[in-house]
């Protein structure tokens, strides 16, 4: 094939579409109102199970006059309604989950320039497309922390800091918790533990900041390419690329720190941040596979064939392999060393319903379907298998974030049904709406990425 | 004439010409016995018709027989011959057994398609492999035809053939 061949594309974001997206939403919403109006009516009153607050609420409800001096807080500490919670839970769990499919759009992208790969220059717009969520996930997240915070954030309680109430040192705090206290510089510096978290916000708004910095810096090389045929685009790109992923070396880790393992405050890992990445990375791999195999279904990307299939799959299947080692290396490490503040964090996944049949049917999704169905090369260059994995992947992981979040808000309380499902029928719906009407706003592949040609001649 | 002793062997400078010539060499109906290059062609297994590897399988089920010993053997130390108690854990516990698990499926998955491969390509120890022109490990692409296999053309038509064909060079090579 040469290069006069190539035929500019574009992907029409048909009615069709749309129609489906609308549905997916629909039905969305209508799990999301029938999940609520049954938490409701089906809530359980669990404001005496949060792990290790029994006693604390007995000293504060027998030292009257103590607690009265920290009073705002006091109401908080019991949380909110059983459904409110439930709610909370699952929205910032999904809000988490698609935050990984936004940022690592950017990051396959990144990759590619860095890695100078050509074989992948006829499909990087979907994840650049993807790419887009990351200014809608800002929004949400900074949004949704405010609200939620005090219920999902066990450390945002001020009433958990500090030893004394009174200057002089003589009334102990009845609500003090040493480990937390000592983790509040992470969230609270420069101010005082207990009050804004100045660090934590901070965080929050660099990282997601810089992400969407670099990734318009980096899409608008891309577009600038197809008008303007000279590889200085390039070339730029792949500078800025391999100052993202430094830092989103550091921000992946330290976000997924902040908004997932913050959630079970005493507890941490120092394998987090890769698993939390390993998980992430691994399902927008996935998504990145199925929008292609969909678009190829449709007739589009005339540059890709069976050989970028094969890549694609093989990402797929490699990273399904290196989430379960991450997740393994994570377990084993906590299981053999056995020390109850670790292992807790295990017990209350493995030995709770539902977390225990998510904690399983995790590993089933996320390691063993993917490892034997795409085991052979047939399997990954076929359109067909890839239809049925990649959703697999997708829905697996959603389970893993699942288990991630809500064992440690709702403790014994958590509920997997129509609010969970709803809610993530309505993530994705404006996940796609998002992606895919980006998609349809810029060439489907650029004409003038100086590795097309190669990426044209791939053959594995 | 006796089988594997007396070739045709065509001499290639560029990878290109010799895709297209092997193209060209099969559809004439000519069966080549094999093409010998200095570095990976890509594409040449098509070209030349090649069926699938199942190495892919052998290496499936050495792997499955690794994971099986592995399990087997560390059940039956830890679990039956000599119980020992680490880190206050169960005889017999699935955990600490997978990491040498992964090890032994990956080792015999590695030895077993080492060795397959060896004994498929007939490389064994002694075995002196046949030079059909020594610039195939230089800066040539080499392709042998055996007479005997295409008994049904002369030995000048499948000299034409090559030359058509792009060989810059054509010889006649024979093994005692």
């Amino acid at each position: 094939m040469g290069h006069s061949t190539i035929v500019e594309e574009k992907f029409v974001f048909t009615q069709a579409a749309k129609t489906k997206i609308f549905w997916l939403l629909g039905a969305g919403v209508l799990m999301f109102v029938a999940g609520l109006l049954l938490a409701q009516q089906g809530g359980h009153d669990n404001h005496a199970e949060g792990h290790g607050h029994v006693a604390t609420e007995q000293l504060v409800a027998s030292a009257d006059a103590v607690a009265a001096s920290d009073g705002h807080d006091d109401g908080e500490h019991h949380g909110s309604a059983y459904w409110v919670k439930r709610l909370y839970t699952t929205l910032w769990m999904n809000n988490i989950y698609f935050v990984g499919l936004g940022i690592i759009g950017l990051f396959f992208v990144a990759i590619q320039y860095a890695a100078q790969a050509g074989w992948s220059s006829g499909i990087k717009r979907i994840p650049l497309a993807m790419g887009n969520w990351i200014l809608v996930a800002f929004g949400i997240t900074v949004v949704l922390w405010f609200v939620t915070n005090h219920d999902i954030f066990h450390w945002t309680h001020s009433s958990l800091y500090g030893e004394y109430v009174d200057e002089a040192k003589t009334q102990p705090n009845p609500g003090y918790d040493a480990i937390i206290d000592g983790k509040a510089p992470y969230f609270f510096w420069p101010g005082t533990s207990g009050g804004f978290p100045i660090f934590f916000i901070a965080r929050m708004i660099i990282f997601f900041g810089m992400w969407y910095w670099f990734f318009t810096l980096i899409r608008k090389n891309m577009l600038a390419e197809d008008l303007d045929a000279d590889t200085k685009y390039w070339f730029k790109n792949r500078s800025i690329s391999a100052w993202f992923l430094v830092f989103f070396a550091v921000s992946s880790s330290v976000a997924a720190w902040d908004w997932v393992m913050s959630i079970d405050t005493h507890w941490f890992s120092t394998m987090f941040g890769w698993y939390v990445f390993a998980s992430w990375w691994v399902t927008a791999l996935a998504m990145i596979t199925l929008i292609v195999v969909f678009l190829k279904d449709a007739g589009y990307l005339k540059v890709v064939n069976a050989n970028h299939l094969h890549d694609l799959g093989k990402f797929v299947f490699a990273f399904s392999i290196f989430w379960t080692y991450i997740w393994f290396g994570q377990f084993l490490l906590i299981y053999y060393a056995n020390i109850p503040e670790e292992t807790v964090y295990f017990i209350e996944r493995m030995s709770t319903s539902p977390y225990s049949w998510v904690f399983y049917t995790n590993l089933i999704l996320n390691f063993v379907l993917p490892f034997l169905l795409l085991m052979t090369r047939d399997a990954k260059r076929h359109l067909s298998m890839l239809k049925v994995v990649c959703p697999i992947v997708i829905v697996g992981h959603w389970f893993d974030f699942y288990n991630m979040v809500t064992p440690g808000v709702m403790q014994h309380n958590g509920g997997l049904g129509l609010l969970e499902i709803g809610t993530g029928l309505i993530f994705m719906a404006a996940f796609l709406w998002i992606t895919l009407s980006s998609l349809s706003k810029m060439p489907l592949f650029g004409k003038n990425h100086p590795l097309l040609e190669e990426s044209l001649h791939h053959h594995i | 004439m006796d089988a594997d002793k007396h070739f045709v062997v065509g001499v290639f400078n560029d990878e290109d010409v010799l895709l297209d010539g092997i193209r060209k060499v099969r559809s004439g109906g000519v069966k080549i016995q094999e093409v010998y290059s200095p570095f990976p062609v890509h594409g040449i297994d098509d070209a030349l018709g090649y069926k699938k590897s199942r190495l892919p399988i052998a290496a499936f089920l050495f792997g499955m027989t690794g994971t099986g010993l592995a399990l087997l053997m560390q059940f039956w130390m830890l679990g039956y011959d000599w119980p020992m108690i680490i880190g206050g854990k169960n005889f017999a516990s699935l955990p600490p057994f997978i990491p040498v698990t992964f090890e032994l499926t990956v080792l015999l998955a590695a030895l077993g398609m080492v060795g397959t491969f060896l004994i498929v390509s007939d490389m064994k120890p002694y075995k002196w492999p046949r030079q059909f022109d020594i610039r195939s490990t230089q800066d040539m692409h080499v392709m042998a035809i055996d007479l005997a296999a295409n008994a049904g053309k002369s030995k000048e038509e499948l000299k034409r053939l090559l030359n058509e064909s792009g060989a810059v060079e054509v010889n006649e090579k024979s093994f005692e």
